[in-house]
């Protein structure tokens, strides 16, 4: 007993110590501590209003406990389904494009004149360092059905104007393909790097034995990157659902609102919008859920099947 | 053995082109901006011009340089942008720094602290609701603040820290007498010039281009950053004519303000993304040195 006294004794005095003599370290943590304590951890505690009507002048803590009548009400209403349905058909749209960087990068890694692929890359990169609103503006301006470039150019092939903006058919496509635009190069940074990580005596011995080109980025270039390939993934699953909301509220108009509605405009709209700040906590509430189970969901399988996982 | 190396040949041959066309695709519509910034905007409606600029004209940028929205929203980004960095770096460096160093107690409930917030946040409206609570809508503030930091910064800059800065040089210093603050400022901060500026670099980045955050949090039209007064004009096709053209008869202006849209569209993309199209190549080694920091696994 008095042992464990004594030694508890020391530890506290041992804590204190290193406490005085580093008090400076906890200061530097001050900043972030508090930025995060307020502006992530009382949010997180403000997630309750999800499950209450929530009253300004009742505060968060005082506003009356409705249990899940918000869920309820949003899972009941004719919209959730359609938010549901867009927000996934997006994003995995988006996700079947994970390859394109790959593959861009494969291609600048062959090229053997490094001026070109100098200046390819660092022309590629350029519209990631363009803001969306200006991307958007961009679509707008070249989708215009009467002074936009493209559709100058269908009337030229014989083909009629296109209303791209306005169409429900076409948001999706013009919503991923400007992304890929946007971050094609970019993302082929990651890649490079790993690339430029691969043994160069695999590739002297299989030249050896006669491997080609392609033969040889396929069986040793792309087993070589996997682990980043895998952890990239897993990450884009991590955000899956909330993607480039900030370019689909730009691009959202009335008419196209049937597969451009997704469920972060459907927060935005309700609750900054409207003011209905319960019922829009509960929706992005439900969404950071699913975002959370894909996420443990995807590292796992990768734990099991590729041994990379993000933990 | 010939057969190879003239496969190779082709191979060369069609991965040089792919790589050229895809990147003509990326930088068509550059280029277009850019002739379309300077061309008679009848021929840039009509189709006309479709690469190199078409009767000559910088109307648009001087109905740009005449319009006070935008020199207001110019104004506004470049103080947000940078203030919101010093406040970034004030915040993330120390903070990273002592994580880096190993005499910091607690230190995986730091990084859970931090980390944490990675994989969960309260979501839009209750970070909303804080931001209300602190009176910081329609300020700077508002900006600058949330977001100020993120957990992904504070692992990439710690890891620096920790490749770079010694152990031997810290215990050193601090048998000599020195305490922690000397040491940051004078002998930490001067060492790691790179990681500061990729920090600086990605944060002034997303500062410049951010909408977002001022669309929920500003009312007042003057503390509009540029991005919100693009969104206005090449958007939502609001176009205040302002200065130019207000005093003209009513159809003579309402046509005048047409023109002004299609002028001012392309030139005010010109202005806006210009400075960071400008500075980027220059910089692109301190970009793609954080993105591979930032990839390192720990």
């Amino acid at each position: 007993m008095a042992k464990d006294q004594s030694i508890q004794r020391g530890k506290r005095a041992t804590i204190k110590k290193s406490f005085q003599r580093n008090w400076q370290l906890y200061l530097f943590m001050m900043p972030v501590f508090l930025y995060f304590f307020i502006f992530h951890y009382i949010p997180m505690y403000g997630v309750q209003i999800a499950f209450k009507d929530y009253f300004a002048t009742l505060g968060i803590w005082g506003s009356e406990w409705v249990g899940f009548e918000h869920f309820e009400r949003f899972f009941s209403s004719y919209y959730f389904w359609r938010l549901l349905k867009n927000t996934i058909i997006l994003n995995l749209y988006m996700l079947v494009l994970f390859p394109l960087p790959i593959i861009l990068a494969l291609a600048f890694n062959e090229l053997r004149n490094g001026a070109f692929k100098k200046w390819t890359q660092t022309l590629t990169y350029a519209p990631h360092f363009i803001s969306v609103v200006v991307v958007v503006g961009m679509l707008v301006a070249f989708l215009d059905p009467n002074t936009g470039l493209i559709n100058h150019f269908l009337r030229a092939l014989g083909v009629d104007s296109i209303p791209f903006l306005t169409s429900p058919d076409w948001f999706r496509h013009i919503f991923v393909w400007s992304g890929q635009w946007q971050t094609l190069g970019w993302s082929t940074i990651i890649y490079l790097a790993a690339l430029a990580g691969v043994n160069p005596e695999l590739h002297e011995a299989a030249k050896v034995d006669g491997a080609t080109r392609m033969q040889r980025i396929l069986r040793i270039n792309i087993p070589s990157i996997m682990p980043t390939i895998v952890i990239l993934f897993i990450l884009n699953i991590g955000n899956f659902m909330q993607i480039g909301f900030e370019k689909v509220l730009l691009m959202q108009n009335t008419l196209n609102s049937e597969t451009s509605d997704v469920i972060q405009t459907f927060v935005y709209e309700t609750g900054i919008l409207e003011g209905q700040y319960s019922f829009a906590a509960a929706v992005g509430l439900f969404e950071s859920a699913i975002n959370i189970v894909l996420l443990i969901t995807v590292n796992q399988i990768a734990r099991k099947v590729s041994e990379n996982s993000l933990w | 053995m010939s057969k190879f190396s003239l496969s190779d040949k082709a191979f060369d041959r069609i991965n040089f082109l792919f790589v050229l066309l895809i990147t003509l695709i990326i930088i068509y519509p550059l280029i277009f901006v850019i002739s379309a910034s300077i061309s008679d905007p009848h021929a840039v409606n009509t189709g006309k011009m479709w690469l190199w600029p078409v009767d000559v004209t910088f109307e648009g940028f001087q109905r740009v340089f005449q319009n006070d929205a935008i020199w207001i929203g110019y104004k506004n980004t470049i103080l947000y942008t940078a203030v919101g960095v010093i406040v970034h770096l004030f915040v993330l460096l120390p903070a990273a720094y002592a994580l880096s160093r190993k005499e910091l107690m607690g230190k995986k409930a730091w990084l859970w602290f931090i980390l944490f917030t990675m994989l969960f946040n309260g979501g839009l409206i209750p970070t909303y609701l804080v931001v209300r609570n602190l009176q910081m809508l329609d300020t700077m503030w508002a900006i600058v603040i949330p977001g100020v930091v993120g957990a992904w910064s504070i692992l990439v800059a710690r890891t620096f820290f920790q490749q770079t800065i010694p152990d031997q040089l810290v215990e050193a210093a601090k048998i000599d007498g020195a305490s922690d603050i000397y040491l940051f400022f004078k002998v930490v901060l001067p060492l790691s010039m790179p990681i500061i500026a990729v920090m600086a670099l990605f944060h002034g980045v997303a500062l410049w281009n951010q909408y977002f955050n001022a669309l929920i949090y500003l009312r007042s039209e003057d503390k509009f950053p540029l991005q919100l007064i693009l969104r206005q004009i090449l958007i939502l096709n609001e176009v205040s004519a302002d200065s130019a053209s207000s005093a003209a008869g009513s159809a003579q202006s309402f046509a005048d303000q047409i023109k002004t849209a299609s002028l001012v569209k392309y030139a005010v993309i010109i202005v806006s993304a210009l400075p960071l199209l400008i500075v980027y190549p220059f910089l692109q080694r301190f970009f793609v040195k954080g993105v591979l920091i930032g990839s390192v696994k720990e």
